[in-house]
């Protein structure tokens, strides 16, 4: 690990002040991501900014019913609040799918979306990476690429946002609360995360100046019927090759609202939600389910070595949402999938 | 790095390690792990992989079971660590120690401080109530000796000792 600064932050207005002063250094919480970057030479920040002191660690319910969850309470302390468990049973799931009790215990919900992906090549500073290194290349590209997004790629970046949570995030249409030198501001879920383009270094519409405070949930939803399937090389403890985050609210068997949002196969959480609004009135059956898993994955383009996941995608949806709709959402302890 | 920067831009913090409090000046850039196997002359914690994914270098802060390669120590201030060292000793062993034992849980050992340190905040999580929990919230520590099968057993002994629910739940 190269050398740098450490400044600790008392409160969010120091924490920002101290990055507007230096919009290259790169705020410390869990930890789980960026040391574990920082000791590989892929990040090697000047200064480090410690905001684990800052007051954001509450659950809270506000007075419309919607949630807010600070960015610093952690993965577990997300995934094992009474609240989440009873009225978004689908983020607690997708948290606990990923990442393992140690590190969910150090990770934080901020932090999460902050992540950057696990493609072997951006972790590798000796090869080239447009994300890693503006310019050098993509060696995922006509490389080693069983991992590797096969949805909203680029002649850049064929990267994949590696989160769980953020997939349910997704689903459930959850705003992200930022703040930087000119006060708060709302980002909505889906235009957090970007799609890699000729920019791939920027993994989401944050500026550099701000930082993540909050994370807010619409009133209930979904709460019965939802599904988080996760598909990886082994049972626990893996990043998905591919998962989805299956939500429907239902009356009389038909489809009031769906939401599908797929993990693994695109530089963000995947959603389409034009094509899940067509889906409003059909019956929740499985031939509703496989139309609009091809719609999804209608633009779906493989590398090579990972053309197995767009029919393997195609399944996975069918198989959540199958799952959502009958009230028997997969459990993360429970290995056989039904 | 050199020493000579170290001690330049070491910062001092206080935390209470095995019970005992310790008032340490350290370098924004060393890791818990680092610290406890260096300066604290610690070496019951392991390190496997240095980058969180073997679960080796397992210790409780603030009673919580980390990955001690990937916590800064700076940013430690004021927390209460644990040790393998501080769960228990020869001749007073804790009782996952002591199941560990029992139980053949380890082939090489090089996991079990981990292994010990997550069981023991698995249990005080609370949230593990059948085998195939305690399989999955211990997925987090490897055994390249593949000794899970004893462990499971340890940690299922010890938590069906020390809680009805368990011991309900498993019947």
């Amino acid at each position: 690990m190269k050398q740098f600064s450490y400044i600790r932050a008392e409160d969010v207005a120091g924490a920002v002040a101290a990055l507007a002063a230096d919009p290259q250094a790169k705020l410390l919480a869990g930890g789980t991501n960026l040391v574990d970057l920082m000791k590989y030479d892929v990040m090697s920040p000047a200064t480090v900014i410690d905001i684990n002191r800052l007051p954001l660690k509450d659950i809270e319910t506000l007075e419309d019913g919607s949630l807010r969850i600070g960015a610093l309470v952690s993965n577990a302390a997300l995934a094992y609040d009474p609240v989440i468990i009873e009225r978004f049973p689908l983020l607690a799931s997708a948290v606990l799918a990923g990442a393992s009790p140690q590190l969910r215990n150090a990770a934080t919900t901020g932090g999460n979306l902050l992540q950057r992906t696990r493609c072997y090549y951006f972790y590798d500073p000796a090869s080239p990476c447009n994300k890693r290194e503006p310019g050098s290349g993509c060696g995922a590209i006509g490389g080693v690429n069983r991992i590797h997004a096969i949805l909203g790629t680029s002649a850049s970046c064929i990267a994949t946002h590696p989160s769980d949570m953020c997939v349910a995030l997704a689903a459930l249409d959850a705003v992200v609360e930022v703040e930087g030198p000119d006060g708060r501001r709302d980002i909505s879920f889906l235009d957090f995360h970007r799609l890699p383009g000729d920019e791939p270094q920027h993994d989401n519409t944050l500026a550099p100046n701000e930082m993540v405070v909050a994370l807010r949930l619409s009133p209930d939803h979904f709460a019965a019927n939802h599904s988080y399937l996760k598909i990886r090389d082994r049972l626990s403890y893996a990043f998905a090759l591919v998962s989805v985050a299956a939500a429907i609210d239902m009356k009389d068997g038909e489809i009031v609202d769906i939401r599908v949002a797929l993990g693994g196969v695109a530089h963000k959480p995947w959603r389409d939600p034009l094509a899940e609004a067509e889906c409003a009135g059909k019956p929740a059956n499985e031939a509703t389910f496989r139309q609009l898993a091809q719609r999804l994955l209608a633009g779906a383009k493989g590398q090579g070595g990972n053309d197995f996941k767009i029919p393997m995608a195609e399944r996975t949806i069918i198989r959540a949402l199958t799952q959502a709709a009958s009230g028997t959402p997969q459990v993360q302890s429970e290995k056989a999938i039904r | 790095m050199l020493q000579a920067d170290a001690e330049r831009m070491a910062i001092p913090i206080v935390i209470t390690l095995n019970g005992r409090q310790e008032q340490l000046n350290v370098a924004p850039w060393v890791t818990l792990l680092d610290l406890l196997r260096g300066p604290m002359e610690l070496p019951g914690t392991k390190k496997g992989c240095d980058h969180g994914q073997c679960g080796a270098c397992t210790v409780l802060i603030d009673g919580q079971r980390v990955n001690s390669c990937l916590k800064l120590a700076v940013t430690l201030d004021g927390a209460e660590i644990t040790t393998i060292e501080g769960l228990g000793q020869p001749g007073n062993l804790h009782p996952l120690q002591q199941a560990f034992v029992d139980h053949d849980a380890y082939q090489c050992g090089y996991c079990t401080p981990g292994q010990i340190c997550s069981a023991a905040g698995l249990m005080s999580e609370g949230h593990a109530h059948s085998r195939e929990e305690i399989r999955e919230l211990m997925s987090g520590n490897l055994c390249r000796c593949g000794a899970y099968t004893n462990i499971a057993d340890a940690i299922e002994q010890v938590m069906g000792q020390t809680s009805k629910d368990f011991k309900e739940a498993a019947e």
